[in-house]
């Protein structure tokens, strides 16, 4: 999950990096009081999850806190990228003489994290790395063994960099490579870090992503910078129709029925595993398909999930007929999904052989599965028909045509 | 032969008394000649039996019990504790550790892994299903219960590796029915770390006489497949690759999360469409449809072998 400029900043001055005097705020009143604070030039940062925003017209310039408070209310409603902002940093304009990269990301071929440090900063770190390669040093560390100076005083003298910037540099780069290990970040970077006329040190702007399945364990922090439990921050918000989805598999602990993505297509899918439903879902559209969903069935769920999940989908606007599909299953029993998307077309007042387009799941249980399937009359198939062909008949009827 | 596993290995079920672990106790032992489940762990469950398979407290107790070392370790206890029960498998001698368990964080499995490294150990996972040798032994829940396993998976010559466990079977299964059997079937796992990728298990398939070919099942995300077409290039391998490359519509959705932990697309190295043409450029074909991979494989072993 990523974090918002304002609370990446604040995770890095908690790690003992300095920072500039900045605020936080929802409020042009408020930002127009920073400003005053500050007591100097200012820059009006706009708070959002989306790259471009300087393009956008959401990084603006203040001369006086009135022009900081112009700024902040024109910022605050400024749509970027689909994102409305979550507030704005007010940030003292420092006299920066030059700027520095510093980043920290996991290698997943080493299985180690890496430490990135450039003299070049301000620019994405990809750009640097293509144009001057040699500006650009890298140095895995071990997971084990505990972090020491000497690694960050490598990284960033292989760059070039020597003398008091060297020596002041140390600990900044240590500090990012310890706050990235202890909170579980999969990225954790300063850019830029600028030096100061007086030689010293800065963070400028900051990004960070904490893993998802770590965040247990970082309640505390989460707590403070104010970021709700619920917040999943993917690149949409969700909808309504997957936040129901989320519903869905929280009923009860047994298996899975979730994973909801909304699409605006016409055919529901109620497919699983994991790999099986990235490959049904190429599958449907390589056939011509709309899918009006994704989702991931595993884990045997119990009849209730999988009746649910599959109402959620027949009631969806625009949704005809669903498929029911999932590469063979040796977990999940082929008779309780089978169970609860018939359950979930009787209950909605549907027959079940008009409105399972296909169902496709091999497997445990499966001639306990396919009896059911075979008194309501619903077009099955066993592990003969391939995920590709059940895609390509479940594309066919609700075409109404031979598909391609 | 086989790689990893064969019909003498023994193993533990760490987290053995876990619902889930009772089951795969089972099946593992009824499949092929029997699974050499040595003992159980469960902390504070000294003393009872699953399956006639004895349990104990700590690994130590299990491995002083068979009275030499134990091969292997399922590991089926939940995310916050897997860290420490492979540390104590890894720790009491144990050289071959498959992670069953879902959702751990990753600098947990870095740790895990680095360890291993140092003791000579390997891990398998963490989110997989396990391995199978057809007709032989399988070591975790893979294939599900023998009769299911025995469906699906048959004897052969070709290697199965796998980013999906469900998609092992699925691959597995068409590969048996076009009369292709697997020499060894790997279920490695979906997270972002795992212990074993597909180019850290080609050699020990390129030293298996018995495999002539190997089909994998990759996704978008992580650089697992640009690792494995180094692999290849640079050691000149023996053994065709057929790849089946699942979610390519993620490509149009650049951070969004479908599947498996490790799928999320962060750069551009990551994206179905990127890996499937590096993956051709080290001479891997890439199937569009799971169904065209026997015909591709065997196309391949047999002008290799007429070269």
């Amino acid at each position: 999950m990523r974090f918002f400029e304002f609370e990446a900043r604040e995770v890095v001055r908690r790690a003992g990096i300095p920072v500039t005097d900045y605020g936080f705020t929802t409020d042009p009143a408020e930002a127009k009081a920073i400003a005053e604070r500050i007591g100097g030039p200012t820059v009006i940062k706009s708070q959002v999850l989306t790259g471009g925003r300087m393009k956008a017209g959401g990084v603006k310039f203040a001369d006086t806190p009135g022009e900081a408070e112009a700024h902040a209310a024109e910022i605050l409603e400024l749509e970027i990228n689909g994102h409305m902002p979550r507030g704005v940093l007010v940030d003292p304009r420092a006299e920066v003489e030059q700027e520095y990269y510093a980043g920290v990301v996991w290698d997943g071929t080493r299985k180690q994290p890496v430490m990135i440090f450039s003299p070049v900063g301000g620019i994405d770190i990809e750009q640097v790395a293509e144009e001057q390669p040699d500006k650009v040093g890298r140095r895995h560390f071990s997971n084990i063994l505990p972090l020491s100076d000497f690694q960050a005083k490598e990284v960033i003298a292989s760059t070039g960099v020597t003398g008091s910037d060297l020596n002041r540099l140390v600990p900044i780069v240590l500090r990012l490579a310890r706050l990235f290990v202890e909170n579980d970040m999969v990225l954790a970077e300063i850019n830029p870090l600028g030096r100061l006329a007086d030689g010293s040190f800065v963070a400028l702007d900051a990004h960070m992503d904490i893993e998802n399945e770590a965040r247990g364990r970082h309640k505390k922090l989460l707590a403070d910078l104010g970021v709700g439990e619920e917040e999943t921050r993917q690149a949409r918000e969700a909808t309504p129709f997957e936040l129901a989805g989320e519903e869905v598999d929280a009923q009860d602990h047994r298996g899975v029925a979730g994973n909801v993505t909304e699409f605006d297509g016409d055919l529901g899918l109620v497919i699983g595993a994991g790999g099986g439903s990235l490959t049904l879902f190429d599958a449907v559209r390589a056939h011509g398909g709309r899918p009006a969903n994704y989702c991931e069935i595993g884990g045997n769920p119990s009849v209730a999930k999988a009746c649910g999940l599959a109402k959620l989908v027949l009631s969806k606007p625009g949704v005809d007929k669903i498929a029911v599909m999932m590469s063979i299953v040796s977990n999940t029993r082929v008779d309780i999904v089978a169970r609860g998307v018939i359950k979930a077309c009787l209950e909605l007042g549907l027959d079940p052989a008009e409105k399972i387009a296909i169902f496709r799941i091999p497997g445990a249980w499966e001639e306990e599965g396919f009896k059911i399937l075979e008194r309501y009359g619903v077009d099955y198939a066993d592990r003969s028909v391939s995920l590709n062909e059940a895609a390509r008949r479940a594309v066919e009827k609700i075409q109404g045509a031979p598909a391609r | 032969m086989s790689i990893l596993i064969d019909a003498s290995t023994t193993f533990i079920v760490q987290g053995i008394t876990g619902r889930e672990a009772v089951n795969l106790t089972r099946e593992c032992l009824d499949y092929g000649t029997g699974a050499k489940i040595v003992g159980g762990v469960t902390p504070g469950r000294l003393g009872r039996d699953v399956h006639g398979v004895p349990v104990f407290d700590t690994v130590a107790q299990a491995v002083e019990h068979h009275g030499a070392p134990i091969d292997g370790s399922v590991v089926t206890v939940p995310p916050a504790f897997t860290k420490d029960a492979v540390f104590e498998a890894i720790e009491n001698g144990i050289k071959l550790v498959v992670i069953v368990t879902e959702r751990i964080p990753r600098r947990d499995v870095a740790q895990m892994v680095e360890l291993a490294t140092l003791r000579g150990a390997r891990i398998i996972g963490p989110n997989c299903l396990g391995i199978i040798v057809p007709d032989v032994i399988k070591m975790g829940g893979i294939g599900g219960p023998a009769k299911n396993a025995a469906q699906a998976y048959t004897p052969g010559p070709i290697g199965v590796i796998s980013r999906s466990g469900g998609m092992t079977t699925e691959m597995s299964s068409t590969l048996s029915a076009a009369g292709l059997g697997q020499s060894t079937a790997v279920s490695i796992g979906g997270d972002a770390i795992i212990g074993s990728t597909y180019a850290e298990l080609m050699p020990l398939f390129e030293a298996d006489e018995q495999t002539r070919g190997i089909v994998i099942y990759t996704e978008p995300g992580g650089r697992m497949e640009a690792e494995l077409s180094r692999w290849v290039t640079e050691n000149s391998s023996r053994l065709p690759i057929v790849a089946f490359m699942a979610g390519r519509f993620m490509d149009e959705m650049p951070g969004m999360s479908f599947g498996h932990a490790g799928t999320i697309v962060e750069g551009k190295e990551d994206t179905a469409g990127e890996k499937i043409e590096r993956l051709a450029q080290a001479g891997i074909r890439v199937a569009e449809r799971i169904e065209d991979i026997p015909t591709m494989i065997s196309e391949q072993i047999e002008s290799r072998a007429g070269a």
